[in-house]
């Protein structure tokens, strides 16, 4: 409440400031420079009541999302809000998303060498292994912190960052504060001297702390939880080498089973990149390095800090199927990529060349063992367990091995092929038991040019597994007339599950059109239920089947 | 009182909107500016959207992220013809990557890979993209001499890049667009 009355006083002081200012100097400038933009979103659904895939009956019939964020700029002044509107939210949402509000708005200028936020901020420490605050609307993700947020650049090449304030959960702010620092040298750019040298470095380091009352009857809780990391980045021609360590201490949560042992991450990143050809390698261990401002919140609200999953993420349906979801208790990761060119005119890469792309990626747990003899593993109100850090945990997570092929044949035939192995431990992932997948899966992607502006998209794909619900195939054929006019269908067939009855078509039939910045999209068919994953932070999509309409604009 | 509050908010934002649109006689297009934004370049230094120039001529602006297939598809079909399009029309093509910190790092590799001759630049707070208002990726936009914002377009499919470089050749000549 009092963050809101300073929001709206800060708001008129400000605004009075750059009206004076604007008379000055004249108020036809003020209105030249005046900037106002935004976009919207409207995405609504009519439910079919379909017990085949297990989609329910929805009392409402028709459930809708939608947004608009509208930004305001005069030169170094900008303020902007977004309102948001769920009657009611769509399905796969959280419930706790309902009605109307504006639970977004910021005021922020800029002086000298000052940035200054008050109100809502999206920011980042770092990768984010201590702080980081985002959105997706289509995640139903939103962690922005309500308070303040300054940025000075005292120096070339230094930037201080200070946060203060709560987070957001749904219409309202959770119940922590959390007050953070950060810090990040540019050490070529503080040296003249250094400024053209081909060996880059920066460093950077950053600390949080939350607060939040504790009144547990049994256990001292604490007030006040510290994280805090350093990071290094060090580039040579064409490699890039990136190191982040954080550390958290104890801090009993209910994603931990309120265990006191401290967390932490660590994160490396190394590429080599030339033209024709990309390398890049990647690992991460994180150990208990769950941080919210809600030592009672689950799931993905209240985060604090960020997780990057180092997972292949694959925009095709059928290895999307068995997408690996952050483990936010402890997981060992790592990612392997390389990508080449066969240059135009030589005998692989033929007339437009051709284009190989290799990634393999992999979880385990890590190392856990009993602190003594007589406490299992995990005990709420011990230290939990005991970890050898260079010790990765027997339980596999998680594997993909991606190969893909692409090549432009000709003007007007284009060929990407896909094999995507994939093991994947439900278990752990979707936390209820079942056997491991296994799957192999090879996708064909083909465009057919007609002329300039008609073209034909078909993608077939097939996954062959024993787990699960088995394997599926999946046909689709698009129809775009450029640059507007887009029609879809496509079938997802679980032909393999062992119940017959199971054995069931996702079909759907989408069309959309797109004028400058506006798109429009219309579909109708079954959804599958799953598991939808952006960045590394997933949500549960139950089985929906129905007509689905969407609406995107920007101005 | 949480209310009043909020549409105090309005109210007060609806007063400088309708001042905004005061502005039309001084500025008759409306176009609007790219605001400036911090970026990282693929080496990790800062760079700032206010200085993105091309000597007068236009610029593309493509919005996209390493896991957007119909992103890589746009980029992948005017990497094909981008020599030919610079050479007609000077037009220089900014990609942004809004990749976060889980795949900003496969963005170089990627880039080089694919063997694209563009100017990339990763946004990995996604603050341009929040300034620019870009809600679904791609997206495009096409910038005049002036770093004015002249049109842009959601979505691509096959075919899309002959309309975007019907637009690039108009500016480049100097000649004002039609409503889109």
């Amino acid at each position: 409440m009092r963050y809101k009355i300073i929001f709206v006083l800060t708001f008129i002081v400000v605004g009075i400031f750059s009206f004076n200012q604007a008379r000055s100097q004249g108020f036809e400038k003020f209105l030249r420079n005046s900037q106002i933009s935004g976009n919207f979103q409207f995405d609504g659904m009519y439910y079919n009541k379909d017990s085949m895939i297990g989609a329910p009956d929805v009392p409402q019939k028709v459930l809708m999302n939608a947004f608009a964020n509208i930004n305001y700029t005069n030169g170094p002044f900008s303020a902007g809000f977004r309102f948001e509107n769920y009657l009611y939210a769509l399905q796969g949402y959280d419930a706790r998303y309902k009605g109307i509000g504006i639970p977004y708005r910021f005021v922020s200028f800029e002086k000298d060498k000052f940035t200054i936020t008050v109100g809502n901020s999206y920011d980042q420490f770092g990768s984010g292994l201590v702080y980081r605050t985002w959105q997706d609307p289509s995640l139903g993700f939103d962690n922005s912190l309500d308070g303040i947020n300054v940025k000075v650049n005292p120096w070339k090449g230094i930037t201080l960052k200070g946060i203060w304030g709560k987070q957001r959960y749904y219409f309202d702010l959770g119940p922590g504060v959390v007050r953070g620092a950060d810090a990040e040298f540019s050490i070529n750019d503080i040296f003249t001297k250094l400024n053209d040298k081909a060996l880059r470095v920066s460093i950077g380091g950053s600390f949080v702390s939350k607060y939040q009352e504790a009144d547990d009857p049994v256990y001292k809780l604490p007030k006040n939880v510290a994280a805090y990391g350093g990071r290094a980045s060090v580039s040579y021609k064409n490699f890039l080498f990136n190191g982040e360590y954080a550390h958290k201490i104890n801090d009993p949560s209910t994603i931990n089973n309120r265990i006191y042992k401290p967390g932490n991450a660590s994160l490396l990143q190394m590429t080599y990149a030339k033209k024709g050809m990309g390398f890049y390698l990647a690992a991460i261990r994180t150990d208990n390095m769950s941080y919210k401002s809600d030592r009672n919140a689950e799931g993905i609200d209240l985060n604090i800090n960020y997780i990057p999953s180092l997972a292949k993420q694959t925009t095709y349906s059928l290895p999307a199927i068995y997408t690996y979801g952050t483990q936010p208790n402890g997981e060992f990761g790592m990612q392997a990529q390389g990508i080449y060119t066969f240059k135009k005119k030589t005998k692989m890469g033929g007339k437009y060349g051709t284009n190989l792309s290799l990634t393999y990626s992999r979880y385990n747990a890590i190392d856990k063992k009993q602190i003594d003899e007589n406490t299992p593993i995990d005990s709420t109100g011990t230290l939990g367990y005991k970890s050898d850090f260079f010790k990765i945990g027997k339980n596999a997570y998680y594997e993909n091995f991606n190969f893909e092929f692409s090549k432009k044949f000709s003007k007007t035939f284009k060929l990407i092929v896909d094999y995507f192995y994939i093991q994947y431990n439900a278990t752990v992932i979707e936390g209820h038991a079942m056997p491991n997948i296994h799957s192999h899966t090879v996708v064909v992607d083909m465009t057919f040019n007609i002329n300039d502006k008609h073209s034909i998209r078909s993608e077939l794909q097939h996954m062959y597994t024993k787990q699960g619900d088995g394997s599926w195939a999946f046909g689709m054929v698009e129809y775009t007339i450029a640059p507007k006019w887009f029609f879809s269908v496509s079938d997802m067939y679980n032909y393999g599950n062992s119940i017959a009855q199971k054995r069931l078509h996702y079909y759907n039939v989408a069309t959309a059109f797109a004028v400058g910045s506006t798109r429009i999209a219309l579909s109708y068919g079954r959804q599958r239920a799953g598991i939808l994953c952006v960045g590394g932070v997933c949500r549960y999509v139950p089985a929906a089947n129905g007509l689905m309409l969407s609406i995107s604009s920007s101005f | 009182m949480k209310t009043t509050l909020n549409f105090g908010l309005i109210f007060l934002l609806c007063i400088t909107m309708a001042f905004a649109q005061e502005q039309q006689p001084a500025n008759p297009l409306g176009l609007k500016k790219i605001p400036a934004t911090e970026l990282k370049t693929l080496d990790g230094k800062t760079f700032n959207t206010a200085a993105i120039a091309n000597q007068g001529k236009p610029v593309i602006i493509s919005f996209w992220a390493t896991w957007c297939k119909p992103c890589i598809n746009e980029l992948t079909t005017i990497a094909d013809v981008y020599e030919d399009w610079q050479e007609e029309t000077g037009v220089k093509l900014i990609a942004i990557s809004i990749d976060d910190s889980k795949t900003s790092a496969n963005v170089s590799p990627l880039v080089n890979g694919k063997n694209w001759d563009y100017e990339v630049y990763l946004d990995i707070n996604s603050d341009f993209k929040r300034a620019m208002n870009v809600n679904l990726i791609p997206h495009t936009f096409v910038i005049n001499g002036n770093n004015e914002i002249v049109w842009q377009h959601t979505s691509f499919s096959q075919g899309s890049e002959l309309e975007l470089i019907n637009i690039v050749r108009k500016i480049a000549k100097g000649e004002t667009l039609d409503a889109h």
